[in-house]
């Protein structure tokens, strides 16, 4: 039996209706049409579903939709600012940190929540605040320059 | 998508209400969810009902008492314990542990009463159904067999916690609350069954809500852990070891985990060292020692007769550490 | 070549075309793909290794509410496989099955938990046959055998072949070199799991959208065992979340899923679990390999006999090309004046293998580079001296038939014998610590398409708007690898506008002209090759039009900065490229032209010389630094130097994308990486699990310093070569090697684990690795004489090719 319950996902409250056992990885993809969000083993092993509760990235596949309630859920659609993409964003695209671009959700979210608690990051802070998300084309280094670089534009905006 | 099975889903505001449903339901108990949710999605287990722990403020946060007992509660997530700084430097074999857990990502879910209360693991147990039903199930899952030692009559699945030796090694106690009440349990006492099904000491009931850890006065510990990468992988072995003593040793504890379904003291390890300096001679008899003190069998990574050897290796840097 | 030309886009780093899509979560995988009314598809696979199947019931299964339809392998008779040679799966096992994870029923329910409980009420009888895992037993006969077709017994594919007379040559030679040495089988885990969505149309066709990196091919496998004309199906390959060749095989779920569509006319949807994916597999073979090379004390090499025996695993696949692949490209990168080549490919009771990242070359190259460093250990010589020595000559044809074009090996090597410090540090660091050096070579592109055919192996159309913008319309998938943005690179450069005024359309079997796939490299090379020719054909009629309207010769004019002016007075005599196209139209009707790409004639001509031969071979050197834990055996990789003989880069920051991913991949095959089963327990893999499969974190990544050889080779697109899987290859060896620096032992085994090192430290002989190599049983080798022998590309008398005499093939 579904059940119905609000839901903040990117700063809106959605009337959500759904199978109480349903992860937020499934409900954001199959309930909600947030399909941004992407999964590659649903049993917390590769980081892919990485998410934002309350600012904090953590893995969708492994949390209740329904413990989410009061929570602000940010996904990879809500990310861009005044439907300009955010700073990560953009440098991902640009500088090669997207390839297949099926980690890049994830990643960005697990970058985002880093810069808002350490604007500019070094390199081993990256490795290991990154090594729960997994990907497969990249080799990781592209997706230090990015968000390196998207560091320094948001500096630079806060300097504007 | 791997998904989980149907359940009645409890979420109580207090820890009676919560033992009391367990024991009424027969439920299982979900902390962060970073354990019970796969082993549940890949059908390990099927409770009818869970309870989940998050709503319980008491089981929350930590402190410092006056006499220099750490107090944490088991809600606490592993990533709040390792950014606290005087559990770095005071607690070094705890830190150790915690940062070592799986990944950032889900040390930000899991937590410390989580991962000392996680499943026991296995490499015959931790598949899909699929899978599972391909060599005819498990003793631990429904089948007859453990697969990692067929002529056992007990199974052998591993106890894959990076903080169930710390605990001991550092005298933990954990206080209990159960449906008949509370009680205290030293760490060493809650892991002393060996068999994978049964590795807890307590009721289903019986919810962790203390954690506390007894003043350090004097003694050195550290955490060491063998692994094939430096993120997401469980132990395949881990050491626990702490000393007190400068100049010679009045007190140590070696302990290991991820070799059996229990935990493993030393006992004989720990003797060597007493009286005696943390020295090569030294720490080489305690060594030897140590590694007949475990078995490592062929259900995690790594070859089991290579995790055995790892043992010495891994005593050694251990006290080395803690000589200097 | 002429000299360096100026381009806009080629070169240089530039944002790719999808990117913004990517990292907004805009892009459509197959899995994020819904419809109304849509079914879920679940596969029911066989717990058992080997076995008849009695009977399988499915009514319980079908009377559970939410269940629409079952399938089994009973209405889908005809077979499929990728090469013609193996048409040997079926959508749904009919009779026996092969493998645990072997697919032999599918059910379409309202949701997919339906879907799932359901597959427990599918009740399968099975016969069980006796399975065989190991290759050395399936080399022997066997009674049950697992499939009916092959060479003998388990055999799937035997080849022997010898190229000038190698016993003299190793009888001439100062020094025999004598290893056998082990490649564990590895998989492609790419992050997304495969998907497929079909949709039967109300006029009967069927439009199938899949995580597929070759939509042509699932096109053939799909029109055959559904018995349909190729008219009515499309089949549309979304982006692939990662392929790496592990989603470039038809199979059996996109079809079975098809076929629940047209049962039930309803959409229909299966992805695949984790575990299901390595199910699938399709990776890297493991391979046993047995390599003899003779060695003058000049330093130079007199011929290799090389021997491989390959663990093909329950189905065809690609496996004839891998057998082969495996000893191809041995003769590519160093001077083999005389070479033997005996390939064995089994069937075993396992999922099966195929192509990964650098397809059959891996295996041999792992091999030959631990032995060239041996061998220059036993000549007392610097291994990077004796590589640069050994380099085969540019525009040569080796002893095996290969045209070689340009070759930047030495630059790499001299690259990265230089950013590494090599002459200083080699051989003197202290004990644990280590350098060690690896060469390589990969095709750019299959010389030969997998069916025979005389037909392109790329087109692109183009489209050209009257607002100025342009469509490039080619059968090419972007896997992550970046073709999309190639695609609209060339066409930017040939026609002078902005890249995103080039809107791309591809991977899709109504719209677009057929782009073989994306395998072999073979997709900027050739793709790029047809842009280039279409691109060209239309500037052409711009320009034509352009030069009627602006008097002044068509000579003159220049496409650029989305104009078309007189490159005498730019300032003058111009119009915009809208207005160009406007004035084009009027002149010529429609704006829309095409162009192909068809590899060049190669010279090699005897039977089993369509593997190896490609328009022309990247080159690549790599040197590691590490340390090795002589009392864990744990290696800790420090830095890659890493250069790449690239030809040009289209796109530079995609090209060191291309190769740090590459590097990245071949670090996790040398040191953790690995397919593994429980032969004592019915087979089962081992650890199909994310967790358990170990692919490296950041926190193994170490430091890569990537240098690209840039010297643009005539075939390429601007001079463009292959970038995608070359890089991989020699990171294997590397590691293998620096460990032997580090500590004086030899692991002749990938992945060099931790249990390998220290077996090797602890040894007498200071190795660790296989130690025998059992009889192939060759009894027929096939003698070809090599271009030095004055041979004609063919073998010698009995196993010359008859040909009739026809009109020549077109050049």
């Amino acid at each position: 039996m579904k059940i119905t319950m609000q839901l903040r996902v990117n700063g809106e409250t959605h009337d959500a209706f759904f199978e109480p056992q349903k992860t937020l990885l499934e409900v954001l993809r199959e309930d909600l049409g947030l399909t941004g969000t992407k999964h590659g083993c649903e049993l917390g092993e590769c980081g892919t579903c990485t998410v934002l509760l309350d600012g904090e990235p953590l893995l969708s596949c492994l949390v209740l939709a329904v413990d989410c309630e009061g929570v602000e859920i940010t996904t990879v659609e809500g990310m861009a600012r005044n439907n300009d993409p955010h700073p990560l964003q953009k440098r991902f695209a640009e500088l090669g940190a997207a390839q297949c671009g099926y980690c890049t959700p994830g990643f960005l979210l697990t970058a985002q929540s880093l810069l808002e608690k350490n604007p500019s990051p070094d390199r081993e802070t990256l490795r290991e605040e990154l090594a729960g998300n997994l990907c497969r084309c990249t080799g990781y280094l592209q997706i230090y320059d990015a968000i390196e670089a998207a560091a320094k534009d948001l500096q630079a905006e806060k300097g504007a | 998508m791997m998904r989980l099975p149907t359940f009645a889903y409890r979420v109580p505001t207090d820890v009676a209400e919560a033992a009391k449903i367990i024991r009424e339901e027969n439920a299982m108990i979900v902390a962060g969810g970073t354990d019970l949710w796969p082993n549940m999605k890949r059908r390990q287990v099927e409770p009818k009902s869970v309870v989940a722990l998050r709503k319980l403020d008491a089981l929350r946060g930590w402190e410092w008492r006056a006499d220099g007992t750490l107090r944490i509660g088991p809600m606490a997530t592993l990533r709040e314990l390792e950014r606290d700084k005087r559990v770095e430097e005071e607690l070094p074999a705890l830190w150790k542990a915690i940062v070592s857990i799986s990944t950032p990502l889900l040390r930000n879910q899991g937590t410390l009463g989580g991962n000392l209360n996680l499943d026991t693991r296995c490499f015959y147990l931790n598949q899909n159904y699929e899978w599972r039903r391909a060599i005819n199930h498990c003793l631990k899952c429904t089948g007859h067999t453990c697969w990692t030692a067929p002529g056992s009559t007990k199974c052998w699945a591993v106890n894959s916690s990076d903080c169930v030796p710390v605990m001991i090694a550092l005298d933990a106690t954990f206080v209990l609350q159960g449906a008949d009440g509370t009680r205290e349990v030293k760490a060493a006492d809650l892991y002393h069954v060996d068999d994978g099904r049964d590795w807890l000491v307590k009721a289903p009931d019986e919810i962790m809500t203390d954690i506390l850890i007894p003043p350090q006065n004097g003694h050195r510990s550290t955490y060491l852990k063998l692994r094939k990468r430096d993120s997401f992988d469980f132990p395949v072995l881990g050491v626990a070891a702490r000393v007190k003593g400068n100049g010679s040793v009045e007190a140590a504890d070696i302990i290991l985990n991820a070799v059996g379904p229990a935990p493993v003291r030393c006992s004989e390890a720990e003797k060597a060292l007493i009286g005696y300096e943390l020295k090569a001679e030294t720490i080489e008899e305690a060594r030897a020692l140590a590694t007949r003190a475990a078995k490592p069998l062929d259900n995690t990574d790594h070859m089991p007769s290579y995790r055995k050897k790892m043992i010495r290796v891994y005593v050694k840097r251990a006290l080395e550490e803690l000589a200097n | 070549m002429s000299k360096k030309k100026k381009y806009k886009y080629i070169g240089k780093a530039f944002t790719k075309v999808d990117g913004l899509s990517k990292t907004t979560g805009q892009t459509k995988y197959a899995d994020d793909l819904v419809m109304p009314r849509m079914l879920y598809c679940k596969l029911l696979r066989s717990d058992v290794p080997h076995a008849r199947i009695v009977s399988i019931d499915t009514s319980e299964a079908e009377a559970m509410d939410g269940v629409i339809a079952c399938l089994t392998g009973a209405s889908m008779p005809n077979t499929f496989g990728i090469l013609p040679v193996s048409q040997d799966e079926h959508a749904l096992c009919p009779d026996k099955v092969r493998f645990v994870g072997d697919p032999v029923a599918a059910v379409a329910a309202t949701t997919e938990d339906i879907a799932f409980e359901a597959l427990k009420k599918i009740h399968v009888e099975y016969e069980p046959l006796e399975p065989c895992y190991d290759p050395a037993k399936a080399i022997k006969n066997q009674t049950d055998l697992i499939h009916e077709y092959g060479d003998d017994g388990n055999v799937h594919k035997r080849v022997s072949m010898e190229f000038g007379d190698v016993d003299a040559a190793l009888d001439d030679a100062d020094e025999v070199l004598d290893d056998v040495v082990f490649f564990q089988g590895n998989t492609h885990l790419p992050m997304e799991q495969h998907a497929t969505l079909a949709y039967p149309e109300a006029d009967g066709r069927l439009t199938v959208w899949s995580s597929t990196q070759t939509p042509h091919y699932l096109h053939k496998a799909m029109s055959k065992v559904l018995d349909m004309p190729p008219s009515r199906i499309r089949i549309i390959a979304c982006p692939n979340g990662g392929g790496f060749g592990g989603k470039s095989d038809p199979f059996n779920h996109e079809i079975a899923v098809a076929k629940l569509a047209l049962n039930t006319g309803r959409p229909c949807k299966i992805t695949l679990t984790r575990e299901e994916v390595f199910y699938c597999h399709r990776g890297r073979h493991p391979v046993l390999m047995h390599s003899r090379m003779g060695l003058k004390k000049d330093g130079s090499i007199t011929g290799i006999h090389f021997q491989s025996l390959l663990d093909g695993g329950a189905y065809g696949s690609y496996g004839v090309a891998s057998t082969y692949y495996t000893g191809a490209l041995q003769t590519v990168t160093y001077k083999v004046p005389t070479y033997r080549f005996d390939g064995v490919r089994t069937f075993t009771n396992k999922p099966p293998c195929g192509p990964k990242r650098g397809h059959g070359t891996v295996q041999p190259r792992f091999a030959i580079e631990l032995q060239m460093d041996k061998a220059a250990e036993k000549l007392g010589m610097d291994p990077a001296e004796f590589r640069l020595m050994n380099i085969q000559p540019e525009e040569s044809i080796t002893a095996n038939w290969l045209k070689i074009r340009t070759i930047g090996l030495r630059e790499c090597i001299e690259k990265v014998v230089e950013a590494s410090g090599w002459k200083e540090r080699h051989g003197k660091l202290p004990r644990g610590h280590g350098l060690g050096l690896a060469c390589s070579s990969y095709i750019t592109g299959a010389g030969l398409p997998i069916y025979w055919n005389s037909m392109p192996h790329s087109g692109v159309q183009l489209k050209l708007d009257r607002g100025g913008g342009v469509t490039a319309f080619c059968g090419a998938t972007d896997i992550g690898q970046g073709s999309d943005t190639v695609l609209a690179a060339c066409v930017a450069e040939i026609l002078g506008v902005d890249i995103m005024d080039v809107r791309v359309c591809v991977s899709d079997t109504d719209l677009t002209p057929v782009d073989l796939g994306s395998y072999s490299s073979r997709v900027t090379l050739m793709m790029g090759n047809a842009a280039i020719e279409a691109a060209e054909k239309a500037r052409e009629k711009l320009v034509a039009a352009a030069a009627e309207k602006l008097e002044v010769p068509p000579v003159r004019l220049v496409c650029a900065d989305n104009k078309v002016f007189d490159s005498e007075a730019p300032e003058e005599r111009w119009m915009s490229f809208a207005q160009a196209v406007v004035y084009a139209e009027a002149k010529f009707g429609t704006i829309g032209t095409v162009g192909s790409y068809k590899p060049p004639r190669m010279p090699g001509r005897y039977r089993g010389a369509g593997v190896g031969p490609t328009p022309t071979y990247s080159y690549s050197a790599a040197v590691v630094e590490l340390f090795a834990d002589e009392e864990t055996g744990a290696v800790d990789v420090k830095k890659i130097w890493i250069a790449h003989d690239i030809g040009i880069a289209i796109n530079r920051a995609l090209a060191i994308g291309q190769v740090e991913g590459g590097v990245y991949m071949g670090l996790g095959e040398a040191l953790m990486e690995e397919m593994v089963y429980r032969d004592r327990r019915n087979g089962v893999h081992k650890i199909p699990s994310m967790l358990e499969y170990k692919s490296p974190t950041t926190l193994e990544m170490p430091e890569v310093e990537t240098m690209l050889v840039e010297h643009p080779d005539p075939e390429g697109p601007f001079g463009a070569k292959e970038v995608g899987q070359g890089p991989l290859l020699p990171v294997m060896p590397a590691v293998a090697n620096a460990v032997h620096d580090a500590l004086g032992v030899r692991v002749d085994q990938c992945p060099v684990t931790p249990e390998l090192v220290l077996s090797a430290v602890e040894s007498k002989n200071k190795r660790s690795g296989p130690k025998s190599y059992p009889d192939l049983k060759i009894t027929d080798t096939m003698r070809i004489k090599t271009p030095d022998q004055g041979g004609d590309g063919d073998a010698d008398e009995p196993w010359r090719i008859k040909r009739k005499k026809k009109a020549k093939a077109p050049k």
